[in-house]
């Protein structure tokens, strides 16, 4: 179970990102999770929102470059060393991280991490036999 | 007091000259008719043979040489000579990726070093100076054409090379270098490290050669100022030989070009007609003493004007105002020729969309080179690493077609201003030409 990130090249300028963040509120759609990498000159946003469908044609429409990624999205409790004992048990199964970012909702005691790693199927595999969730994309929308 | 390095040449009398180009210019033509298949064709097709050539009046007769041509004929077509009687190869930048070869003969370095040393003398050179080159060493021809000058003018050569301005601000102050010959903007860029170090009363400079690219009288002033020492323009090109094809005197108007041995024409761009004296247009060389690389009227797109007004130095050779401009889309960075095209190549072989932009700009008096790319789907992911690891990649090849680096930066699809007719693929901010 995995859900999908979409992953927009923005240039590293004043603005940029405002333009952005309109087009997603004139649209109406909302993002459950957000983080940027960022160099000199340009950016990458990488987004979790409620609809995916519908935000890739919009943003195609509005000539962004972008990409949709399968990530994973781990429920965790939300206490010390909650995240800590997942990112071992990851590691421990030899699969890389090559990044990742958290987000909360308004559950309490719950917060979600985001896993951008180099084998879904493995991570997956290793999460469920410890016991832990991950969210589909269906599951998202009602987050 | 003006000095010459070969004053019965320098100060001839115009018959002398005319009479010199007139007996050389027969003897050349028939030199490459005979040894040079390519330009023989050349000259078939135009119908005209040796004999049609006799003085420098009948010059318009020939057919011209472009680079195209030395691209073409790369790399022996337009060798005049065997082999074995050449000793050294030179190189620059061709319009794509081929890059323009030029052979020497030990007689052709032999006159290629005096056109440098009468450049030296004639800013003040003498067996008494300490001359320190940095221009590049190697296939460039700046560094090896100074240095060759200096060893005739008898002076102590110290071969720096380009780069390192730690090392050479100390062997400029350890070893007294007396006559500095670099890229202008390398010139400005010494002068202002040396302030920094505070060490303007430690450096024994009284002179500067510098080429190799366009500077404006606003740079030289500024040189002039910043290091205490007369600034003075030297002018050449690889294929005709390199530095030395013409050179500043202490009037600094203008570069008396040595007709004893480049003849010089100014053509209409467009038309390929010939200008009269005083016209604005582009200037084209014919070697007249060159053997192993004899180039006849070879059009360097270089824009300028000729004069023959009377020189206050004494020479009496023609002179050529600085370069106004080019005919073609060649940029001079950091002294180095770079055409659109050989980036555009790069791209192309890598993948990247026809769409890009260069933008020259000249930042603390050093040349920079910014390639804009569009992004596209296919370049693109999610991960940083994996772009920026592309970017490095273009940034290699880059390097590795123009011997300079180029920085690269990806924007936003559609950002680059398409435009009807020709794209505007250069923006070059230096204004070097107003």
């Amino acid at each position: 179970m995995t859900v999908k990130q979409i992953s927009v090249f923005l240039e590293n300028k004043p603005g940029k990102l405002a333009e952005f963040t309109d087009i997603l509120t004139d649209n109406q759609i909302d993002m459950r999770a957000l983080s940027l990498a960022e160099t000199e000159d340009f950016g990458i946003l990488r987004i979790i929102v409620d609809d995916v469908y519908k935000t890739s044609t919009v943003l195609k429409e509005a000539g962004y470059v972008f990409s949709i990624t399968k990530v994973l999205a781990v429920e965790i409790p939300d206490t010390p060393g909650g995240l800590g004992n997942v990112i071992h048990i990851i590691g421990d199964s030899g699969v890389n991280i090559e990044y990742m970012y958290a987000f909360t909702t308004k559950k309490q005691g719950i917060a979600f991490m985001i896993f951008r790693v180099h084998n879904n199927e493995k991570a997956l595999e290793v999460l469920l036999k410890n016991g832990y969730h991950t969210v589909c994309q269906e599951e998202l929308k009602e987050l | 007091m003006e000095n010459y390095y070969q004053p019965e040449i320098e100060c001839a009398s115009a018959e002398q000259i005319r009479a010199w180009q007139n007996e050389r210019l027969v003897k050349q033509v028939k030199h490459v008719y005979d040894n040079v298949p390519y330009y023989r064709k050349k000259m078939v097709e135009k119908g005209v043979e040796p004999g049609d050539v006799k003085s420098i009046d009948d010059l318009y007769k020939l057919p011209f040489l472009t680079k195209d041509d030395l691209r073409e004929a790369y790399p022996y077509g337009l060798l005049a000579k065997p082999l074995e009687d050449c000793v050294r190869i030179q190189s620059t930048s061709g319009t794509t990726g081929r890059r323009v070869v030029a052979f020497y003969t030990q007689n052709d370095i032999d006159l290629w070093d005096e056109c440098c040393a009468r450049a030296i003398v004639a800013a003040g050179g003498t067996n008494k100076d300490v001359v320190h080159v940095c221009y590049g060493y190697g296939l460039f021809t700046g560094g090896p054409g100074l240095n060759g000058g200096s060893h005739k003018v008898g002076s102590l050569t110290l071969p720096m090379s380009s780069g390192n301005t730690e090392r050479q601000i100390q062997f400029m102050t350890d070893l007294g270098s007396t006559i500095l010959c670099c890229t202008p903007s390398y010139a400005a860029y010494l002068a202002e490290s040396i302030i920094e170090r505070g060490l303007q009363g430690s450096i024994k400079l009284k002179a500067g050669i510098f080429g190799a690219e366009a500077w404006t009288e606003e740079m030289r002033h500024d040189i002039e100022e910043k290091l205490g020492i007369k600034a003075y323009d030297i002018y050449g090109l690889t294929e005709i030989s390199g530095p030395g094809v013409s050179f500043e005197c202490s009037e600094q108007t203008g570069m008396h070009i040595n007709e004893d041995h480049f003849i010089a024409e100014i053509i209409d761009p467009v038309t390929e007609e010939v200008l009269p004296e005083g016209s604005k247009g582009e200037l084209v060389f014919t070697s007249i003493t060159k053997e192993a690389f004899p180039l006849l009227r070879y059009r360097t797109r270089d824009i300028t004007v000729l004069s023959r007004e009377k020189c206050s130095c004494g020479r009496t050779h023609v002179k050529m105002k600085k370069p106004m401009g080019r005919s073609d889309d060649m940029l001079i960075v950091k002294g180095v020729n770079v055409f659109p095209s050989q980036i555009e190549m790069v791209l192309m072989n890598k993948g990247y969309p026809a769409n890009y932009q260069i933008i020259v700009d000249r930042v603390h008096n050093s040349d920079t080179i910014e390639v804009q790319v569009e992004m596209t789907p296919e370049m693109f992911s999610d991960n940083v690493g994996e772009i920026t690891g592309r970017e490095k990649e273009l940034v290699g090849a880059l390097k590795a077609m123009l011997g300079i680096y180029a920085k690269v930066k990806l924007v936003a699809p559609k950002t680059i201003q398409r435009s009807e007719g020709k794209a505007v693929r250069v923006i070059d901010k230096r204004n070097l030409y107003k």
